[in-house]
């Protein structure tokens, strides 16, 4: 297991490297730095451009600014942002917030899908079955901020009238200068991220939870599973220790996949409720064509991703042996 | 309990069985089916996908409608500012005076128009990618699906983002933003293609042709691919649905389709700051779009159920 592990950590070093090689030139290809310069009235004179230039490291070759670059990025410093921002203090903070929704959110995706998809697998075309498919739909055919908006309007106002309180807060990650005990802040915090997370979970929840309803079903018609309840074993043993362990093997695969897809999920989720996040910084940066932040948003969520994916990894190899030694 | 005497004359290497077999057909008048009158029946079975499929070609039809359809156009202002719903505008009237549900006519015109190109567009290359991973394995297989992982290591949203401020400027013309869907949308057809053609080279009918002298571009174009057929027009559903709502989240985020343009991403974007004091503004438009892709994905659900009865697997 520890072999497997350092090998697909050896994997990982490239793929980043390369990952890094492509979005530096995506990046390079499709701003100009210098934008803000061009066609002002009066025009910027040459001197200051130089400066800039010199300034941002344009004025070497491309291989020699990626160069520069990388050393740059691996030793922690994300360059000059154009918008004169601290770009490593802004990530660490911004991180720290989208991650505690994304995080929340998968988990709660997993969780529910896992049930439900096990529930409706074991009672195959029942009630409960249609209902949850009908359900699945409806949520893999909702745009994200589509659904958001639906849950400010009802659900949020409703519970906070409800409650006599605002409990439940449609703006923001947190309400700012918020003194208090450590339990009141983890309400507000809390109040803050409960609809964020339920409109980013949900389209990952109805895909997940319909992978975990057919890969439940193709190992509960399997001849092991007839052949455990052959033996005496008890109807709830066989679904938890030898149907529910088998089928969750391809649900970590999709998982990994999606964590693109729900980082992505995430710029639109902050969007809609005004959230300070990771999010923001990339429409920010991509709008001000601030090159070196754009950067290290790219490479962080690349680096996010490869890392939940070498998770995976190791989770499936733990989970299958054959992987371990194939 | 079938008569056994019965079975054994049908029973292969028994000159009698094959004898009898040759008058089966006319015996028992079977009426032969082709595979796709087969896959016809199964789908119509799915009342689910036919019903969805019928509403979906009729929103598409009333779609293209444009004039002969509804009378004002999504650029046509009349004189009723921000009314809500009724006979005369059915879906209301924004702050200018648009008549929203001539809005939603031509943006579901151009949602539409964008997803089936994406789809169409990430599909051939899609499949042919995954093809040529798949068929000639290997070396080749592994250098095409290490960039494929590559591509997948960046959130697809912030590329659609970065390049579309590259290619339009900020433009943002359906064909270009369509073009930036389908750059990306063919990893996850490519993937599965690949793993199917894994499995089918591996077939004796592709030995068989192989020994009959044909090239590697005949057997995967004549022999693998129409085997290939199913996940591929089911994966083809998909983006379909994945397209729509890609596309309206790059709209709603302010890098899709912009003015004078229109899309359902772009219409409900604008009506979103109007959600609590003009609601139609928001609702009706959302409403489409959730028709539309509920629509489509029912069909690619019948569409598995038809065309691959065994595989149950879902979109990854």
């Amino acid at each position: 297991m520890l072999a497997y592990a350092f090998r697909r950590l050896l994997i990982s070093v490239p793929l980043l490297l390369l990952s890094s090689a492509v979005v530096y030139l995506l990046v390079n290809l499709s701003g100009d730095p210098l934008a803000e310069f061009k066609g002002r009235n009066p025009p910027v004179p040459e001197a200051v451009l130089q400066q800039r230039r010199h300034e941002l490291y344009l004025d070497h070759s491309l291989p020699a600014q990626y160069w520069h670059w990388l050393s740059g990025i691996v030793q922690g410093r994300f360059g000059r942002s154009i918008q004169s921002i601290d770009i490593g203090a802004d990530l660490q903070h911004r991180l720290a917030v989208t991650l505690r929704m994304v995080v929340l959110a998968m988990i709660l995706a997993i969780l529910l899908a896992v049930v439900v998809g096990v529930l409706s697998a074991v009672k195959q075309y029942s009630p409960g079955d249609y209902a949850a498919t009908l359900v699945g739909f409806l949520a893999l055919s909702m745009p994200v901020f589509w659904l958001a908006a639906l849950l400010k309007e009802f659900i949020a106002i409703d519970i906070n009238r409800a409650l006599g309180q605002t409990f439940i807060y449609t703006i923001g990650d947190s309400t700012p200068n918020l003194t208090g005990s450590y339990f009141s802040r983890l309400s507000n915090q809390l109040g803050h991220l409960l609809l964020p997370t339920i409109a980013l979970a949900a389209v990952s929840y109805a895909a997940w939870s319909r992978y975990q309803r057919s890969s439940m079903l193709d190992v509960l018609n399997s001849d092991y599973i007839r052949l455990a309840r052959a033996k005496g074993l008890s109807r709830s043993r066989v679904l938890v220790r030898h149907a529910l362990r088998c089928a969750l093997i391809p649900l970590t695969t999709v998982v990994a996949l999606d964590v693109g897809a729900i980082l992505g999920g995430a710029v639109i989720t902050e969007r809609v409720f005004a959230w300070h996040g990771m999010g923001e910084m990339l429409l920010t940066s991509v709008n001000a064509q601030d090159i070196n932040r754009l950067l290290a948003w790219l490479m962080v969520s690349a680096v996010i991703v490869v890392l939940f994916n070498l998770f995976a990894d190791l989770l499936y190899a733990y989970l299958d042996p054959r992987i371990r030694y194939a | 309990m079938p008569d056994t005497a019965k079975l054994d004359t049908l029973l292969p290497g028994d000159p009698a069985g094959v004898k009898a077999a040759g008058h089966v057909e006319r015996e028992f008048t079977v009426e032969s089916r082709s595979q796709f009158s087969l896959v016809l029946r199964r789908f119509l079975q799915h009342r689910l996908a036919v019903a969805s499929l019928m509403i979906f070609v009729l929103l598409v039809v009333v779609s293209l409608g444009g004039n002969i359809v509804w009378h004002y156009r999504s650029t046509t202002i009349t004189d009723d500012l921000s009314l809500a719903p009724s006979l005369k505008h059915p879906f209301g009237t924004d702050a200018v005076g648009h008549d929203l549900f001539g809005q939603v006519l031509a943006g579901t015109r151009v949602s539409v128009l964008v997803s089936l190109l994406v789809a169409a567009l990430s599909t051939v290359f899609g499949t042919v990618y995954g093809a040529v991973s798949g068929f000639y394995s290997g070396r080749l297989d592994n250098l095409l699906m290490r960039f494929v992982d590559l591509l997948l290591t960046v959130p697809t949203l912030a590329i659609f983002v970065t390049v579309s401020t590259l290619l339009a400027g900020g433009g943002g013309d359906p064909i270009t933003i369509a073009l930036i869907l389908a750059s990306l949308s063919w990893l996850s057809i490519a993937r599965v293609i690949r793993g199917l053609f894994l499995s089918l080279r591996e077939k004796e009918y592709v030995e068989a042709a192989r020994c009959l002298g044909a090239s590697d571009t005949r057997i995967i174009f004549r022999h693998l691919l129409p085997n290939a057929v199913g996940p591929i027009i089911v994966n083809a559903t998909i983006t379909v649905a994945v397209a729509i709502l890609t596309e309206t989240a790059l709209s709603y985020l302010g890098f899709g389709i912009k003015f004078p343009s229109t899309s359902l991403g772009l219409l409900i974007s604008d009506g979103q700051s109007a959600a609590s004091t003009r609601p139609w503004l928001f609702y009706f438009p959302g409403l489409v779009i959730i028709l539309i892709a509920l629509t489509i994905n029912f069909i690619g659900d019948g569409l598995r159920d038809a065309l691959d009865p065994q595989q149950n697997r879902v979109r990854a």
